[in-house]
């Protein structure tokens, strides 16, 4: 089942298809008993030609060639649920999906319009919006609270706040900026973040196909935290986390790492005598895939969300780790249209439909892709008068006063 | 088939434009250079046509900043062969970077004459002339521009090719080759190519490198000024939540008995 | 022969455009200020007949024949860079349309004289012309002053056709001089799909750009659309993405529309789009970058994501309406 794999482990990012029976995860491959729990819990594994099952199959046979021609590995989201199921602890998400599709892109590179332009975009621009990456730390002139931009101040700092693209320029990630940079105020971090010299750290674009473009972002950002001291990196997206854990080492990124949750969480007895507003609401907590499934992280947030005053919490019917993905990951952020094309449910309204059924009033979330999907989603199924989505930093910035 | 791609850069729109402190040419410090839109097309409905019929295809753009990405991303999609034309006096108008590509075209080796030249057939830089057409005058070749298709048939000597008029009209056109061709869109939209295939490229190809025979024979223009633009009346702005300005958008519309 | 200011007289399909009575009540304002003759410059296959609607000028100079059918650089190009040469004229206004855009391209070369394009605007003034451009999309404003005879291309709306339209016979002359017959063939035109909506009907329009970032949106146009009885149309970079069929564009190869609401979602208002839409009675331009050229066009402008507004007042419109 899912274990809490430690920073010792082998960096994801060194192995490729030619190398992998030389790496224990690699090998790790080749020990499938073919059970199909992957298949069966993954969230699209219906509309799959070729669920991680029958890769493993076609794999051991030599026939991966049919896979390459087809469009399946794009319905993968990349929620680590079929890696927590498999019995064999067989590293699906992180290792073999992602060398698949690497070689359905290469091998046949239509892709649909929006995820081309994503990627463009964050090659380009450090960000999947095509923003101007000038415009990256503009929410800074909209903090509450002073925040330090290294590349004008490069005095060291105890953490390096790694801010992430849907924070920094989506407006409602912003505002999960506000609450995170009141809350580190309150806290008396020392913190400083890159501002315009950040991009994206690239995990979404490393798992859904581009390589290349996950190199070069990773190339780049480990010369950026070269030029700078800091004592650690604490990130507010769990994509940027799990980039930073599990593939940039192979440059040897060697940082404390943390995301922003579990860094609350740890400094949870120093926010509670500061959170003295009473928020009186029902929450109910979203797993992100990449910090919980993926990581094993479920009770820090948890804790967080019963600390403060008023709240009530309730889980939804799949919870821990079997918590439904939002569908953002692995590509699937621009892959809404296409897959409307296809006939599938879109994931967030699959989700929102149980946090509703849970009747509370605010579904509480650790990944900015959340913020937007899961409100898009409300709206959708008509549910936004009766649900609010919030990050956790941004609940804990309201209890403070 | 022979196919020439003329490519070109332009400001990047997304990041802000500045004035330069001379009051007349744009800040180059933060200024960024992206591939000219229309000329991407062309680079497209090169490569596709080269799918469809064979040949080659040739990617030349004049030496500058941000180029060699350009070309070697060509080069990545499929392209043949990239040449840069090196030499060049930076920031030229485009009537001057028309003469400059007319003069070194004929010095770089195989490739006129092409069955066809394609390349952007508007850009939004081209102040004092289109390079297309420009071009075109001085190699004495027929023109077609704002096209959205092209059909050949080789061995046949002419191709069949769609031009946009206005009002969602079309226009079909037989035009003879040689033959110039100002790309509007290309058949298909621009393609993906993985960074690791461009990475890959950059250590297994090379571009070649072709000085400019001359200076351009193009007068310079002279820019009296520059400036963002004083819009004569800008838009009253509404201010608020999407639900304030949706109320408040209501009320005009209201007023106008629109609603 | 005097010198004088030139307009180059656009006729497609049997008609003056609009963008020639615009350019010709530039020229008119230009050619008095420089104290110089206007002359028109029609050529085409069966067009005097039109001649006699170009008051405006004080000449009109026709060349019919049917080399001339259809505007380009080898048939109507080479004849005006040798009637340029005979005639020397002050200035040549071109109307940036796409029906003359190949003969903008060419002219410079063939009439030998500078070329200013984008020109938004252009006054004489002791006894010289200044062009104001507008460059990058319309992000940045240049002025030109040439020395000497140049070509303008005069960017559609700098004037109102209607100021172009003057009820007087000009005189006309039909040079000899015989055209080059070109290599370039027209064969047919290729009208858009029919029974679909003329946007160039509809009273109110939701028009989508490129901001509406992808396809799924194009849901919320419709519905606001449909809740103020009208239509969506969008500008070149939707309809190239396939989101929306060629009959719904707007702009420079797309449809000039006039309606009483258009609501520009998610457009920056690059001139090829504007040239489509400024004419319109009430303009509202939402657009999340606040420099982008539409709120310079627009009546009033939100600095939003377009998404956003236009569900927030789907919602609202339909709640007034009960």
């Amino acid at each position: 089942m899912a274990d809490t794999t430690t920073l010792d482990q082998a960096s994801c990012e060194q192995m490729t298809m030619e190398t992998l029976r030389n790496f224990p995860e690699g090998r790790n491959i080749w020990t499938c008993i073919q059970c199909g729990l992957c298949a069966g819990t993954c969230p699209y594994g219906e509309h799959m030609d070729y669920p991680p099952r029958r890769i493993i199959g076609l794999l051991r046979e030599g026939m991966l060639d049919e896979i390459y021609k087809s469009d399946s590995m794009l319905y993968c989201v990349a929620c680590y649920a079929c890696k927590a199921k498999c019995p064999r602890g067989i590293d699906l998400t992180g290792i073999l999906l992602p060398l698949m599709k690497e070689q359905v892109l290469i091998n046949h590179p239509e892709l649909p319009a929006e995820l081309q332009k994503a990627l463009e975009n964050m090659l380009r621009y450090g960000n999947p919006m095509g923003e101007s990456p000038r415009k990256r730390a503009a929410w800074v002139k909209t903090s509450p609270v002073p925040v330090r931009i290294l590349s004008e101040d490069p005095t060291p700092t105890d953490v390096l706040w790694f801010v992430e693209c849907y924070t920094s320029f989506y407006p409602r990630g912003q505002e999960n900026c506000r609450a995170t940079a009141k809350i580190f105020n309150r806290l008396g971090t020392d913190f400083a973040i890159l501002g315009n010299e950040e991009k994206c750290a690239g995990e979404c674009g490393r798992l859904s196909w581009e390589t290349g473009l996950f190199t070069t972002l990773m190339e780049y950002n480990m010369q950026i935290f070269a030029k700078y001291k800091f004592n650690r990196i604490v990130t507010s997206c769990t994509h940027a986390y799990d980039a930073f854990r599990y593939r940039y080492p192979v440059l040897g990124f060697a940082y404390e790492l943390e995301h922003t949750t579990p860094y609350f969480a740890r400094h949870l007895d120093k926010l509670k005598p500061l959170m003295t507003k009473k928020l009186n609401y029902k929450v109910t907590y979203h797993d992100s895939c990449c910090l919980s499934r993926h990581n094993g992280y479920y009770d820090g947030p948890r804790t967080i969300l019963e600390s403060l005053p008023g709240v009530k919490l309730v889980e939804m019917t799949h919870n821990h780790v079997n918590s439904i993905c939002c569908g953002g990951g692995g590509g699937g952020m621009w892959l809404d249209t296409y897959y409307k094309t296809k006939g599938f449910e879109r994931l967030s309204e699959r989700r929102i439909k149980e946090a509703i059924a849970t009747g509370a009033d605010v579904l509480a979330v650790s990944c900015p892709y959340e913020i937007s999907r899961f409100e898009d989603a409300l709206k959708v199924v008509g549910g936004d008068n009766k649900m609010i989505v919030r990050d956790v930093a941004e609940l804990i910035a309201e209890a403070i006063e | 088939m022979k196919i020439l791609v003329i490519l070109r850069m332009v400001p990047d729109v997304i990041e802000e434009l500045e004035v330069a402190s001379d009051g007349k040419s744009l800040d180059s410090e933060f200024l960024r250079l992206i591939i000219n839109e229309s000329d991407n097309h062309a680079l497209e409905q090169a490569l596709l046509l080269k799918e469809r019929h064979g040949g080659t295809v040739t990617a030349l753009a004049l030496d500058g900043p941000e180029i060699d990405d350009v070309l070697f991303t060509a080069l990545a999609k499929g392209v043949d062969r990239a040449v840069k034309i090196t030499g060049v006096e930076k920031g030229l108008t485009t009537r001057r970077v028309a003469s400059v590509l007319a003069q070194s075209l004929p010095a770089v080796a195989n490739v006129l004459p092409a069955d066809m030249i394609l390349t952007g057939c508007q850009a939004i830089d081209d102040l004092d002339g289109q390079v297309a057409p420009l071009l075109t005058q001085a190699l004495k070749l027929p023109y077609l521009g704002l096209v959205t298709k092209v059909n050949v048939n080789p061995p046949a000597a002419r191709a069949s090719v769609v031009r946009e008029f206005s009002g969602g009209v079309r226009g079909e056109f037989d035009v003879p080759m040689p033959v110039v061709l100002g790309i509007q869109a290309a058949e298909k939209p621009p393609r993906y190519v993985p960074v690791a295939k461009v990475r890959a490229v950059m250590k297994s190809a090379r571009i070649e490198a072709v000085a400019a025979p001359g200076a351009p024979q193009a007068p310079a223009v002279d820019i009296v000024e520059m400036k963002k633009p004083e819009a004569a009346g800008r838009a009253k702005m509404i201010e608020g939540s999407p639900e304030d300005v949706a109320a408040k958008i209501c009320d005009i519309l209201a007023e106008r008995g629109l609603l | 022969m005097a010198q004088s200011i030139w307009v180059l007289a656009e006729q497609w399909r049997g008609k003056i455009s609009d963008a020639t009575y615009e350019v010709l009540a530039l020229g008119r304002e230009i050619a008095d200020g420089l104290g110089a003759p206007l002359e028109a410059v029609l050529l085409g296959d069966k067009v005097k007949g039109l001649a006699g609607s170009l008051g405006a000028a004080d000449t009109v100079v026709v060349v019919d024949h049917p080399s001339l059918a259809h505007a380009g650089p080898e048939n109507h190009g080479e004849l005006l860079g040798r009637l340029a040469k005979q005639r020397q004229p002050l200035a040549v206004l071109v109307p940036m349309t796409n029906v003359s855009w190949d003969i903008i391209g060419s002219l410079p070369a063939q009439m030998e004289m500078p070329f200013v394009n984008f020109c938004e605007n252009v006054e004489a003034s002791g006894g010289k012309l200044t062009a104001r451009c507008l460059l990058y999309g319309g992000k940045m404003q240049a002025t030109m002053a040439p020395e000497g005879a140049a070509i303008y291309g005069i960017m559609p709306g700098a004037r109102q056709a209607e100021k172009g339209k003057v009820e007087k016979s000009p005189a006309v002359e039909e040079p000899a001089i015989t055209p080059v017959e070109p290599t370039v063939k027209f064969k047919n035109f290729i009208e858009p799909d029919a029974g679909e909506i003329d946007i160039t009907q509809m009273d109110v329009l939701i028009s989508v750009g490129r901001g509406m970032q992808n396809e799924d949106n194009m849901g919320l146009a419709e519905e606001l659309a449909e809740a103020l009885g009208g239509a969506v149309s969008g500008s070149r970079p939707v309809i190239d993405q396939g989101w929306l069929p060629l009959s719904r564009q707007v702009g420079k190869s797309g449809a000039t529309v006039k309606p009483k609401l258009y609501v520009a979602a998610g457009i920056s208002g690059a001139p090829e789009h504007v040239e489509g839409m400024k004419n319109a009675d009430l303009i509202i331009g939402i657009n999340t970058d606040a420099q982008a050229p539409i709120f310079n066009v627009a009546h009033y402008g939100v600095v939003e994501d377009a998404t956003d507004v236009l569900e927030a007042l789907t919602k609202a419109v339909r709640a007034k309406k009960g």
